[in-house]
């Protein structure tokens, strides 16, 4: 199995999808309550596996193109096939899932094997019977929309219009039409005229879930842009800046790299926007520019190992976070299997672990701590102890039941709420 | 635990000791300037930037490929993926390295 590279539920949460570095798409669909099966009620089984992209090589430009899915979205459901955009570095592919669970049987010009039948010895015609079959999924690429970026793809986002939709990469975001795979639109620009003079690139982009105009892109400076689309073709001047205030004192080195963010959310309500960057999870309410509403530690205990963190480089580590469907929690990863939770009302939060060794199948996970300094209690895991090589960089949430989706490297890990 | 400062210290020495024990993060900053001492003016500036705009790029040499060529003559050709970190020149990309061009539409391998 490869890497996991992007983890998203539909829009109904009966399906699961993760894209991994392969440029393979793995499908999970949730099983259906039944009697029969009381244990299986909720389970998530593999629907449909394709391989989404190939790895490229651009001659003209002496560059690579890594097959490795990027970001997955799925369209909102319109008829009985499912839809969804996957993408990598450069080319965004709509693909088509569909059920064929028929097959028409008894044609004139050929045998139930295929092989063609000899015209001059059909003496009588019938018409084909479509019997059932096992259930096949389909899965087919319908659209590529190619060529239409120079740097690598970050983001894919679907409008709440439900026909176009955004992909950005470091500096550029363009805006699409789902059925017009020849054309798309720069909204967004922010190369500088002299490259020397970059300071900034983007790193997420997304759409405002209602407000079909709106759409927001967060910096590797920290800060975030929300544009209208109505105010101008080209939104290189934002509507608004948000940017939370630093103390000039305590800037250092690694100020700027930490403060890189690395994923931009809209909540469920439209109302706020969560960000995260290395250190903590900021929810911002879209009426404040100037700092966020709530700030949330992941791993405060790492800001005395920056030194090492950048060396290995995981200090450029891209951490996701996702809200749950009530907008009342937010999760998001850390390193060492561990992934966090922050209830927004109780102020609560849990570290809990994806970790087949250390947790068996239904059973309730146990909190982890780490210890910070000091002396280490029992069961508590020293911060040296942790292994940086095991990050949970995906997750994603069920669009409305407690259900998580942690993507640990190579392994899916599933949790829902305890079954009383 | 707080250092003992010394009465003797100046003013900029001892500012600096309060922040290794108050601001982690300085100390940390304090401890990479150490080993590398010339690491750039700007950090997360423009050479950081760039270097991660260019990531994928593989050029080709044909000297090196044609000395390389004449080198590998008595080796055998590798045929694990190229080392992504070794310098270029020094790994020659082959014909039968480059990974092959496959058209952009995949017919899915499930279709009937």
């Amino acid at each position: 199995a490869d890497i996991i590279s992007t983890v998203e539920f539909n829009y109904s949460g009966d399906l699961l999808a993760t894209g991994d570095k392969g440029g393979r798409v793995v499908i999970f669909q949730r099983e259906q309550e039944s009697k029969s099966r009381p244990h299986s009620r909720g389970e998530y089984n593999v629907y449909s596996t394709f391989q989404s992209h190939e790895p490229e090589f651009d001659y003209l430009k002496s560059l690579e193109i890594e097959e490795k899915i990027n970001k997955i979205r799925w369209l909102p459901q319109q008829n009985a096939a499912h839809f969804l955009l996957s993408t990598n570095d450069k080319t965004i592919k709509l693909w088509k899932i569909s059920e064929r669970d028929k097959r028409a049987e008894g044609y004139n010009l050929k045998d139930e094997d295929g092989r063609l039948r000899d015209p001059f010895r059909i003496t009588a015609l019938r018409v084909p019977i479509l019997k059932p079959m096992d259930l096949m999924v389909e899965a087919s690429p319908r659209r590529i929309f190619a060529n239409a970026h120079t740097y690598h793809i970050n983001s894919i986002s679907v409008n709440s219009d439900h026909e176009t939709y955004l992909s950005a990469d470091d500096l550029r975001i363009n805006l699409w039409h789902l059925e017009i795979t020849d054309r798309s639109f720069n909204i967004v620009d922010i190369k500088p005229a002299n490259m020397e003079e970059l300071t900034e690139v983007i790193t997420a982009a997304g759409f405002h879930p209602h407000q079909c105009n709106v759409f927001v892109y967060s910096s590797s400076k920290g800060t975030i842009r929300l544009c209208d689309m109505r105010s101008s073709a080209l939104c290189d001047r934002h509507s608004k800046f948000f940017e939370e205030p630093e103390d000039p004192s305590s800037r250092s080195f690694f100020s700027e790299i930490i403060s890189s963010i690395s994923d931009v959310n809209f909540s469920h309500s439209g109302r706020y926007m969560m960000t995260r960057d290395y250190l903590s999870v900021k929810v911002w309410d879209l009426n404040m520019e100037n700092r966020p509403v709530e700030t949330y530690q992941v791993h405060e205990y790492l800001r005395s190992k920056l030194c090492s963190l950048y060396e290995n480089d995981c200090i450029f580590d891209k951490f996701e976070c996702c809200w749950n469907g009530s907008d009342s929690a937010i999760m998001t990863g850390s390193y060492n299997n561990f992934f966090r939770m922050f209830d927004r009302n109780t102020r609560r939060d849990i570290t809990l672990e994806a970790s087949r060794e250390n947790s068996k199948p239904r059973a309730v996970l146990k909190p982890r701590k780490v210890c910070t300094g000091g002396k280490r209690k029992k069961d508590e895991i020293s911060v040296d102890s942790l292994d940086f090589n095991k990050k949970i960089l995906h997750t994603a949430w069920h669009p409305v039941e407690n259900v998580i989706a942690v993507a640990a490297t190579n392994n899916l890990y599933i949790f829902q709420d305890k079954i009383n | 635990s707080a250092a003992q400062l010394p009465e003797a210290c100046p003013e900029t020495l001892r500012k600096e000791m309060e922040d290794k024990v108050t601001n982690p993060e300085k100390a940390e900053e304090a401890k990479l300037k150490a080993r590398y001492p010339h690491l750039g003016q700007k950090p997360g500036g423009s050479d950081f930037l760039r270097k991660r705009l260019q990531k994928g790029q593989k050029y080709f040499d044909s000297g090196d490929y044609n000395m390389a060529k004449a080198k590998m003559k008595n080796k055998q050709l590798p045929t694990a993926a190229p080392d992504k970190t070794e310098v270029t020149g020094d790994h020659i990309p082959t014909p039968q390295d480059l990974p092959q061009r496959k058209p952009s539409l995949v017919a899915s391998k499930l279709a009937g």
